[in-house]
């Protein structure tokens, strides 16, 4: 066929074989070209392995059935931490290559100024999108079912849905690294510099569409978890004795539900400007860009606290976990959670105080986030105070912790710094911000989900993690990220701006040098993550978790076996106190026999994530490269997809006959009893199988 | 700290019991509701952004020269259109009461047919004002003001589009199977987000045309 033919540009789109990232190392093997092209060859590679993996092994069936059409909540939280994970992996190359460059970047460096500026462009959409949701959302999809004492969520195709979407987000962007370019405008994609006037390529539409595809699935999620906490709940289980975690999962669902729809009205409207040359944001004829900040940090503040809220429900548990003792200030951390979410609406200006409004305006926005400063320092005070005489054990949730109350508190300190307008005009775009939203979401965030990692990975495939690697791990993120972040407090206050791949100050580098050296740990840190994974599948034999409460802990979750049959609870558990469990290990009552059985009738299995993530990814993917016809025949499958299954129902559920339940959970129940009980000195020890011997201690009233 | 277990009644175990599994009213109906409850709100706050964008570009610097409220906006074909759907709202609520009276299916079919064609008509009428507003060159091309009317106005009217689509599936279901409890459940989804559609253009004949006309 003749290539000057209008049939291909139809068929492909904008795509060309400039648009090719892998082939760039052979026409330009520059350093610069030679990391862009072995990216890309990376996300080939890996995806050729993946599969290579799982055909060898032969997993493709199990997996299907097991996890891809699952709408089980733990597999769906499983199937997003994977996702978190394997970006995770991504984001943190991402830094440290930039770490790299800049510990390079006297006068120069060896990246080119556009792949630095996509570089720090996908690692923040990446570690906030990608990394940070699906890891949060992943863990609320585990524990909070199993907080509640309920069997699943309120809409589990629903689940499957958001799941799907989200991964099409995900995958979007690692497409981003083999096909073109990413966007060069950071991670909120400030417009006029991402309207075509200057930046004609694909890059801000891979951000528009993954953004859009993943806040679909985001908000989605968001709706599942409210409805399923306020109606999901076994009887007894009232408001106030929920578990701190559901507390923070229920106030992040609610922001996720009103903090969304402004980066999709955003990312709709930069989608208009750039396709259809409307003129909200441009420079020329009438458009605004100051709506496109606002806009942007409506949905941006809240997120933060989206972000934040489940970590602190994740120290709330482990605290009083590995203190063996009650949560100290219930009710203050309900109060905290709630104002925090609610004035996390109310401070989204302080992310633009030099763009020129009145200085009252200015003035207001800075007091209330210096607000969000009090309810926060609640939380650390009611955390300390849990540990205060308690039976505290420094395992490596609690080492996460500790570190996290230090690095966290300091990180909010310099966020008070920065809610004063008169000193944000001074260090406003220098790597003074960079070292403070890192020190809350490194310690505060990626902490806090490493912990519940850690905590919950018993529950969910019956063997604990190997703490040896977890301590290694753990040190390695405190001294690494100590050694990149604060050295950029210093160059900020010094006058280092941000997003600029080098600099001519000499001053700067012994700073960037540390910075570097830190990454090494970082990389570390990463690393042995990944050694501990492989070393506990390998010794799981020596760590299983019978009893299914290899912590001593409270709540209802650890009272169901590990790991966790489909049905969660053989019966649902009435509650009659908070931090239940606890109190009926107190009692005696841990492991009680139900009086009777019943028929479990549970949710079919759906097609409709994967519909949703394959259709998705090639929807997204059709707009990017203005394959139309690939993007109307996406959303058109989407679409009848919803249709079809509307009309034809729910499909047929699983009824699990109460003979089956009986028989499976006494089994558990008598395996139970053969387990001897161990202290928590012996927490650590291969004698620990999950059931823990009574000790003195305090339990809620 | 607590009091919780003041609460209890006397001799109530602590912490956990095991009782016989309850016979679970799953109340599948109210949670789908709830749902939706929160998908509108979800939703309304993305009309609030467009209501608020389209407030900031209701200045000279966005008309850009180009045609503005007074010179584009009549009141007949808007008053037209709200006449269409603020009817078509009232015939949904009669579809509803039909619904819960028991009445035949073919009176519940009636009264939902009579809600789509108003539905039709204010589409019909929406697209031809728009067709009217291009004749006179005023596409969202030309300035921020018409940028962001186009992105308000029409944002409506998908949802109404969609709103149609959704009566539609629902006339099949009826017509195939009757008015069963996934009908019930279904249209008291539907009926809220007809009206709400209805309270959102109020909102948008009194910011856009009236004010616009001010």
């Amino acid at each position: 066929m003749n290539l000057t033919q209008p049939f291909w540009p139809a068929v492909l789109g904008r795509l060309d074989l400039d648009s090719l990232d892998f082939l760039k190392v052979f026409f330009h093997p520059t350093l610069n070209d030679v990391i862009l092209s072995g990216a890309a060859w990376a996300v080939l590679v890996g995806g050729v392995l993946g599969v290579a993996v799982l055909s060898y092994f032969k997993l493709w069936g199990p997996m299907w059935r097991n996890y891809l059409v699952s709408v089980d909540h733990k597999r769906i939280g499983i199937m997003y931490i994977v996702l978190a994970l394997i970006m995770l992996a991504r984001g943190v190359v991402e830094g440290v290559v930039m770490r790299t460059q800049q510990a390079d970047g006297l006068g120069g460096g060896f990246l080119s100024a556009n792949h630095y500026a996509q570089l720090f462009s996908t690692h923040g959409t990446i570690m906030i999108f990608f990394m940070a949701m699906p890891f949060l959302t992943g863990l609320i999809n585990i524990v909070v079912p199993l907080q509640i004492g309920a069997r699943d969520v309120s809409f589990p195709m629903l689940n499957s849905v958001s799941l799907g979407l989200t991964v099409s987000g995900a995958a979007l962007i690692m497409i981003s690294l083999v096909l073109g370019e990413f966007s060069t405008g950071g991670w909120t994609a400030y417009p006029p510099y991402t309207e075509m006037s200057f930046q004609p390529g694909v890059g801000p539409d891979y951000w528009i569409w993954s953004l859009i595809l993943a806040g679909v699935g985001s908000t989605l999620t968001g709706i599942n978890f409210v409805v399923t906490i306020f109606k999901e709940r076994a009887p007894g289980m009232t408001l106030m004795r929920m578990p701190m975690f559901t507390w923070t999962a229920l106030c992040a669902s609610i922001l996720l539900i009103f903090a969304l729809p402004p980066l999709t009205v955003a990312a709709l409207m930069l989608a208009a400007d750039r396709y259809l040359d409307f003129h909200f944001f441009t420079n020329a004829l009438g458009g605004n860009m100051m709506n496109f900040a606002n806009l942007v940090w409506l949905f941006g503040h809240p997120e933060v606290y989206i972000l934040i809220l489940p970590a602190f429900g994740v120290y709330s548990e482990i605290v009083a976990t590995y203190s063996g003792k009650r949560l100290y200030g219930y009710g203050s951390l309900v109060v905290a959670t709630m104002s925090i979410a609610i004035l996390s609406f109310t401070v989204w200006l302080h992310h633009f105080f030099t763009m020129g409004q009145d200085a009252n305006v200015n003035a207001a926005f800075g007091i209330a986030t210096m607000l969000i400063g009090i309810p926060t320092g609640v939380k650390v005070y009611d955390w300390m105070a849990t540990m205060y005489r308690g039976r505290v054990r420094m395992t490596v949730p609690m080492i996460y912790l500790s570190s996290f109350m230090v690095l966290f508190v300091l990180g909010g300190l310099s966020g008070i710094i920065l809610a004063n307008p008169s000193i944000d005009f001074q260090v406003h775009n220098t790597l003074f911000l960079v070292a403070h939203f890192h020190n809350m979401l490194i310690p505060g965030l990626l902490f806090g989900m490493l912990a519940g990692y850690t905590y919950w990975f018993p529950k969910v495939f019956g063997f604990r993690l190997n703490d040896r690697w977890g301590y290694i791990s753990a040190y390695s993120w405190i001294v690494g990220f100590v050694l990149v972040f604060f050295p950029l407090y210093v160059v900020g206050l010094m006058g280092m701006t941000r997003r600029t791949v080098s600099y001519v100050d000499p001053a700067y580098q012994p700073w960037m040098l540390m910075s570097g050296v830190g990454a090494i740990f970082v990389t570390v840190a990463l690393a042995a993550l990944v050694v501990q994974l492989y070393v506990s599948i390998r010794e799981r034999n020596y760590t299983r978790d019978i009893g299914g409460d290899p912590w001593d802990a409270r709540t209802l979750e650890w009272a169901t076996p590990s790991p966790l049959p489909a049905y969660n609870f053989a019966v649902i558990p009435h509650v009659h106190a908070r931090e239940a469990f606890a109190v009926a290990k107190e009692a005696g009552r841990g492991y009680q026999e139900p009086t009777g059985y019943a028929d479990i009738h549970l949710p079919g299995d759906t097609y409709m994530g994967v519909i949703m993530a394959v259709f998705g990814t090639a929807f997204g993917f059709g707009m990017i490269w203005y394959m139309w016809w690939l993007a109307v025949v996406s959303f058109a499958v989407m679409a009848v997809a919803f249709i079809v299954r509307a009309l034809r129902g729910d499909r047929a559920a699983i009824t699990i006959p109460a003979a089956q339940v009986e028989a499976e959970h006494k089994a558990w129940l008598a395996q139970v009893r053969t387990v001897t009980p161990v202290t928590r000195e012996r927490e650590l020890e291969h004698a620990n199988h999950g059931v823990a011997a009574p000790e003195t201690k305090e339990v809620a009233a | 700290m607590s009091h919780a277990a003041t609460m209890e009644p006397a001799g109530q175990n602590p912490g956990l019991t095991f009782g016989a599994e309850h016979a679970h009213d799953h109340d599948h109906a109210g949670k789908a509701l709830s749902g939706f409850w929160l998908f509108m709100m979800s939703d309304l706050i993305i009309f609030g952004l467009f209501f608020a964008t389209y407030g900031t570009m209701l200045v000279p610097m966005s008309f850009a020269g180009g045609p503005t409220p007074k010179e584009l906006f009549e009141i007949p074909g808007a008053a037209m259109e709200t006449a269409a759907l603020l009817t078509s709202t009232l015939t949904f609520g009669f579809a509803s009461l039909a619904v819960k009276y028991n009445f035949a299916k073919g009176k519940v079919l009636g009264w939902l047919a009579i809600t789509l064609a108003l539905g039709m008509v204010f589409l019909g009428l929406e697209i031809s004002e728009f067709a009217r507003m291009f004749a006179e060159g005023a596409v969202p091309q030309r300035s921020g003001f018409l940028s962001s009317f186009f992105g308000l106005v029409p944002l409506h009217g998908a949802h109404v589009t969609a709103g149609s689509i959704w009566l539609i599936m629902m006339m099949v279901q009826i017509a195939r199977g009757g008015i069963t409890d996934s009908v019930r459940s279904r249209l008291a989804r539907l009926a809220l987000f007809w009206h709400f559609l209805d309270i959102i253009w109020i909102g948008i004949f009194s910011v856009v045309y009236l004010g616009g006309l001010a």
